[in-house]
């Protein structure tokens, strides 16, 4: 079934310069595989549009069951040179919440 | 036998770090709290953001005098007797580009303390010497060599780490004054001086920056800007900034005085792990590579978060550099419009603006609009709002002609007589025009860089 990404993970997003980062924290430890599963770098890409003009990365922490993504030339310039009113992306992570994930019901018996 | 003694109690003592500011204009009552609220050790303050070394080297080309954080001094001056009285040293990095003049500032405001301020990082007078050798000081993140934007150079500083604050403490200081350091470095100075860490010590090392790492944005671990079950976490007006009790072996634990607001779980320790890093397999410091991977953190009582198994390797060959420049100006105007039609509303107005700045033949390096109530945050994922009660409009431009931006300030207000109906919001003025000084990050070879520490009295 679909689902938003808030009900397996939490985030927080910052920045480095013109890339924004985005921690993507799996709620319960059973959570992280779908987290591997559904959150791509191309996923969420897409989600972010125009918002974001470069790649994406993503690496894996296992042992904390989380995400570290990073969103190149997402913040419009970045820090001072950045024309938008969160330059330093601190909404990119609540913005992610809503990512659209397939999770099956088995994933979810706690 | 004495000295049996001596030495196991230097060697076995737990150290209690508190970081009391994340960031310059951070809580102005954090710091005084931590002092007030239980025992700790130390006292960490950070002052210096990417940018604000150009507004310091401004200040200090006016007034030899000035060029650090002038907050600094008044609060040790409030907080002077409570530090002698519970023995806890300060360790900032308020000096920016002129720590002996903060350290004068901080003695007048609280004579008798000792104060030993750590130098070296400021290598604005030798960008040519470094060019003149072959360092092209790329921009990390474009590539870019500095000869491009060399005429338009601000402030450089490299960033030192943790063991020139060691020696600083070894002082015997109550107060340790620097310029540009890594921020967790702040944390990890006094572990290596009270534990005897050296710089072989990779995985204490770098448990120590996983440790500053966590605290450097103070509240941001302890319950502030945290999505963990926010609504219900409890007295935020008084949050508890955070402490570190750190063990000779690396371990540590993450924790807030008693009686604090806020909330410290692991959850909430790794939002603030994965904040603002790339690779966390290789999060590079002047000290040490850190892995974040390793970290084990748990739950070991209520707001206490336990580290362990932090693993890390050599520190890198060169150091990195935060160098300050001039890149434009720009300005930003805004305007409401309510319901009905407020979208429809907010996009005349910006369309009339552009017009008429195209008109008088203005040329810009970027115009951005932005519609609050709409999609201002989240853009093309926002979730789509059917009839918005009202809408903020923003208009922002930059660009090298200061002219031009100062201009387009004139250019909004008026649209409330001459655009669509109903516009307010106008209250605050036409906007100010300002200077963009951008942040270049570039890599020097460390042995270019000699700190040096210096008692001031």
């Amino acid at each position: 079934m679909k689902l938003p990404l808030s009900r397996i993970a939490h985030t927080r997003s910052g920045d480095k310069g013109d890339i924004a980062n985005i921690g993507v924290i799996a709620w319960l430890p059973q959570y992280y595989p779908i987290l591997l599963r559904e959150v791509t770098p191309e996923r969420v890409k897409a989600f972010f549009g125009e918002m974001v003009e470069g790649r994406v990365d993503r690496f894996e922490l296992p042992s904390l069951y989380a995400l570290n993504l990073m969103l190149h030339h997402g913040l419009g310039g970045g820090g001072t040179v950045s024309l938008r009113t969160d330059a330093q992306g601190k909404t990119l992570g609540a913005a992610l919440l809503a990512l659209e994930i397939e999770v099956y019901e088995r994933e979810l018996t706690d | 036998m004495f000295i049996c003694v001596h030495l196991w109690f230097q060697v076995s003592f737990m150290i209690r770090i508190a970081n009391g500011q994340g960031f310059w204009g951070d809580w102005l009552e954090a710091p005084v709290r931590l002092v007030d609220g239980g025992p700790i050790d130390y006292l960490t303050l950070d002052y210096l953001a990417e940018v604000t070394m150009s507004i310091l080297q401004k200040q200090r080309q006016q007034d030899p005098e000035l060029g650090y954080a002038r907050d600094f001094p008044p609060l040790i001056g409030r907080i002077a007797h409570k530090l002698r009285d519970r023995h806890i040293k300060v360790i900032a990095n308020a000096g920016g580009v002129n720590p002996v003049a903060c350290a004068r500032a901080v003695l007048k405001a609280a004579p008798g303390l000792k104060i030993a301020v750590v130098l070296g990082d400021d290598v604005l007078p030798r960008i040519d010497e470094f060019l003149a050798k072959g360092y092209e000081m790329r921009n990390i993140d474009t590539g870019e060599p500095i000869s491009t934007i060399r005429e338009h150079i601000l402030s450089a500083n490299a960033y030192i780490g943790a063991f020139p604050l060691a020696e600083a403490l070894a002082t015997g200081a109550d107060v340790v004054i620097s310029g540009r350091c890594a921020d967790a470095a702040l944390v990890l100075a006094p572990m290596i001086h009270r534990f005897g860490w050296g710089p072989d010590d990779y995985d204490k090392l770098a448990a120590g920056i996983v440790a500053g790492h966590i605290i450097e944005c103070g509240a941001q671990c302890s319950g502030g800007n945290c999505q963990v079950d926010w609504q219900n976490i409890p007295d935020l007006a008084n949050i508890g900034y955070p402490i570190v009790e750190a063990e000779p072996d690396g371990s540590f634990a993450v924790t807030k005085h008693p009686g604090t607001g806020g909330r410290i779980d692991a959850h909430g320790v790794k939002e603030q792990l994965l904040y603002e890093i790339g690779d966390p397999r290789q999060y590079m410091t002047p000290d040490c590579v850190a892995d974040f991977t390793t970290i084990q953190l748990a739950d070991t009582g209520p707001d206490r978060v336990r580290g362990h198994g932090v693993r890390g390797g050599p520190r890198p060959a060169m150091l990195k550099a935060s160098i300050s420049y001039h890149a434009g100006w720009k300005a930003s105007g805004t305007l409401v419009y309510s319901w009905p039609d407020a979208l429809a509303k907010a996009r005349v107005a910006d369309r009339i603006t552009r017009q008429r700045l195209d008109q008088l033949g203005l040329r810009f390096d970027e115009i951005h609009t932005e519609y609050f109530g709409v999609n201002a945050c989240h853009g093309p994922a926002a979730h789509p709002v059917a009839d918005p009660t009202e809408v903020q409009v923003r208009i922002g431009v930059r660009g090298r002609d200061k002219r031009a931006v100062d201009r387009f300030t004139r250019e909004m207000i008026p649209l409330v007589l001459t655009g669509p109906p109903g516009g307010t919001g106008y209250g605050e003025g036409r906007p100010e025009v300002r200077q963009i000084v951008a942040y270049w990050p570039a890599l020097i070879p460390r042995e270019e860089i000699q700190t040096r520490v210096e008692v001031v009295a």
